[in-house]
């Protein structure tokens, strides 16, 4: 089969904390993962669960109140994990990693016009100045799709529309022609049509430059479109990892399971969709056993008991659950669930069969 | 469902035109829309980014000024000058959860004020127990925790702020809701537990809706109708099902084509419709807003209102 990927980033067992008045908030706790060079990475998960936190710890963007408690985060030899100051990381941000944050006014800056913010990039990553680097900024304007770039260049971030902000900061952070690009939410403010065409710039990206991406994402869709590789996120730690159709037609994860079936396409109209009961557990306590067991109707006994590890399903398909224990009962999973296994089940014979043809 | 035109309207938005910038040089965001809303029912608006849905529902909480047209509320026009009395019920009746939380939220308050603020408005009497109780409730209505009160907006999850900006719209009880892409940031999960609470308060209350969103499959699951609006001008409007079984403007095609699919086989062999706007020859036909089917209506030429007619017939 494929030949052994290159990995160009390691995360080892990270965990991270805030401290807020005195308590200690446990965000992530124990995240292992390897990216690898020129992949499409996904990471999926319950809101709150530390997906943000995750990617700001890769780039030192956390607030102040937040440090790493343990764990590394290898980048090219670099432990990313022993930078501290600002001048430290200036190597890495922008040129290196470069991330869309998920709130687009939280990147742009309210006094500075749109054309400014995009030129400063330009200039410093490309070497192009004066009226290069101007008309460099107008072409960038027309590919994220923002049409009249003369008069948008002079505009500031307030008389632009959510999806235009958005698009914007997605300019930016191409403009620096960074190594890994991190999107946090790229595309939730945006009709699906210019979705379609910026999913496609960031893909063209990725064949050109060897680009490595990381996407996060609530759209399924989005994930089924760009994703090589998916990993679940509940309550700061990765409960599966797989291949995108490993993940989608063969989750092994109850989470997995739940979040699949939440989809308003399986809804019937006038009744309720299918929601997961209770909330999350409070990441100021200690969680003990398996974080989603208390949620998870059909919890085994260990599961509240003894945190499970990260057991194989494939070579490129892990999750953290009690059910890949030899020992474990047989549990089936929901209805919706089996229906995608079949369907999984069917392409991988019509792909076999491709194959022996 | 009783036919349309015997339901009550209540909201009915009439050619506005909303413009920016200088007076001698006016950028026009919105040109020329028109629309009602039936008492009880949820309206879909969908559409290009930047096409001036933010704009419309910032004109119905008379946050943009009209520059022409006229706004009603249950019969009554919200838009232009108000007395001091209709000004409080319509703050009252109407609520706008906003589009990007980072910019409605204030930093520096807590998130229970932040909820609450609406309760400490003229005319409303709560004690301090009572307050706390209504913020408990409507945190947990949204997923959230109740001891979230106590902290502040940065310090939390992008979806977790949008859920205060709907726990803080829905606190005051209102009549009805603009609703800006209220559930862009949450999991599929946290979603179908917010639409879940939007459509049960609609049963229990009547709450009607403006629902402005770019997820179709979300759109087409909680909306009676949509509108389909492009470059400030609605192009479709039809019944939900009507929408999505016959879309007939080329840019109500296109925005179809282009829905996500969750599921990478089906995804991935997606074909994109595109939509230019070039292919319409307006020079001598000029458009319409014309009814093809009963409820279905379409911006068009004559000839092209001929084929649309053609085509839900077909
Ligand atoms: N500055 C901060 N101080 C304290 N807690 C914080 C801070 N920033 C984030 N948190 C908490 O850390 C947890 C993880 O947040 P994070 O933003 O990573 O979530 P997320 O997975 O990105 O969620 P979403 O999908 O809603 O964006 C949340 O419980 C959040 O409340
Ligand atoms: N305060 C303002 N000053 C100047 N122009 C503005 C202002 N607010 C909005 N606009 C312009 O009006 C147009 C419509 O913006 P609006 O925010 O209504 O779009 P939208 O349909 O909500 O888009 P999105 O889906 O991206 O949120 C855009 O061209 C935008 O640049
Ligand atoms: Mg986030
Ligand atoms: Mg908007």
């Amino acid at each position: 089969m494929e030949k052994q990927p290159e990995t160009i980033m390691q995360i080892d067992d990270l965990h991270f904390a805030f401290t807020l008045r005195g308590q200690l908030l446990h965000v992530l706790r124990g995240i292992t993962l390897d990216v690898y060079k020129g992949e499409s990475l996904a990471i999926v998960g319950e809101s709150g669960s530390g997906k943000s936190v995750l990617v700001k710890t890769l780039m030192g963007l956390n607030d102040g109140n937040g440090y790493v408690e343990s764990g590394h985060i290898l980048y090219e030899g670099k432990d990313l994990t022993t930078l501290k100051t600002d001048a430290e990381w200036r190597g890495i941000r922008g040129r290196e990693i470069a991330m869309v944050l998920q709130d687009p006014m939280t990147s742009l800056n309210p006094l500075k016009t749109i054309g400014w913010q995009i030129q400063e990039a330009v200039e410093l990553h490309q070497d192009l100045h004066g009226e290069e680097a101007k008309q460099a900024v107008y072409k960038i304007l027309g590919e994220v799709g923002i049409a009249d770039a003369p008069r948008r260049y002079k505009q500031y971030p307030h008389e632009f529309s959510g999806g235009m902000r958005q698009r914007v900061v997605i300019a930016v952070a191409v403009a620096c022609r960074p190594k890994v690009l991190i999107c946090d939410e790229p595309t939730t403010a945006l009709d699906v049509t210019i979705q379609a065409q910026i999913l496609g710039i960031i893909k063209e990206m990725q064949k050109k430059y060897g680009l490595t991406t990381i996407y996060i994402t609530h759209d399924l869709g989005v994930v089924a479109n760009v994703a090589d590789r998916i990993a679940v996120m509940y309550a700061g730690d990765i409960v599966e990892v797989g291949r995108c159709e490993e993940v989608f037609y063969d989750p092994r994860h109850p989470y997995t399971w739940a979040l699949l079936s939440s989809l308003p396409q399986l809804g019937v109209k006038g009744e309720p969709l299918y929601a997961i009961e209770g909330t999350p557990p409070n990441l100021f306590q200690e969680v003990k056993g398996d974080a989603f067991a208390p949620r998870n109707p059909g919890a085994l006994k260990i599961d509240f008991v003894k945190r499970p590890p990260m057991l194989a399903v494939s070579p490129t398909h892990k999750a953290r659950t009690w059910l890949l224990d030899p020992r474990a009962p047989q549990v089936n999973p929901p209805e919706h669930i089996r229906a995608l296994r079949e369907k999984g089940r069917a392409l991988k014979l019509c792909e076999e069969e491709g194959t022996h043809a | 469902m009783p036919k349309a035109t015997e339901r009550e309207k209540l909201l009915e938005v009439e050619h506005i035109k909303v413009q920016f910038g200088k007076k001698s040089k006016p950028f026009v965001a919105v040109k020329d829309v028109s629309f009602s809303i039936y008492q009880g029912e949820t309206f879909g608006l969908v559409g290009e980014s930047g096409s001036g849905k933010t704009t419309i529902g910032r004109a119905v909480i008379r946050a943009n000024p009209l520059a022409a047209g006229e706004i009603r509320f249950a019969g009554q026009r919200i838009s232009g000058r108000l007395t001091k009395e209709q000004d409080q019920q319509v703050t009252q009746d109407i609520q706008m959860i906003f589009q990007d939380p980072m910019d409605s939220l204030n930093e520096r308050a807590k998130v229970g004020y932040i909820v609450a603020e609406g309760l400490y408005a003229p005319g409303r009497h709560y004690t301090e127990e009572q307050r706390r109780e209504l913020v408990a409730k409507a945190l947990s209505d949204v997923g959230l925790l109740p001891e979230f009160a106590s902290r502040f907006p940065h310090e939390f999850s992008g979806g977790q702020r949008q859920r205060i900006g709907i726990a803080r719209a829905l606190i005051l009880n209102p009549k009805f809701i603009v609703a800006d892409e209220p559930i862009s940031a949450l999991d599929v999960s946290i979603r179908a537990q917010v639409l879940n609470l939007l459509a049960g308060l609609q049963k229990e209350r009547g709450l009607t809706y403006l629902f402005i969103a770019h997820d179709l499959s979300v759109v087409r699951f909680i909306c009676d109708r949509i509108a389909v609006i492009h470059r400030g001008q609605i192009v479709e409007l039809a019944g939900s099902e009507q929408l999505f079984a016959h879309p007939l403007h080329p840019y109500t095609q296109a925005l179809l084509s282009a829905i996500p699919q969750p599921d990478p086989i089906t995804e991935r062999k997606k074909k994109l419709l595109v939509y230019d706007p070039a292919c319409h020859d307006y020079t001598t036909d000029a458009p319409t807003w014309q009814e093809v089917e009963p409820g279905h209506f379409v911006y068009g030429n004559t000839k092209e209102l001929d084929g649309y007619r053609k085509a839900v017939q077909a």
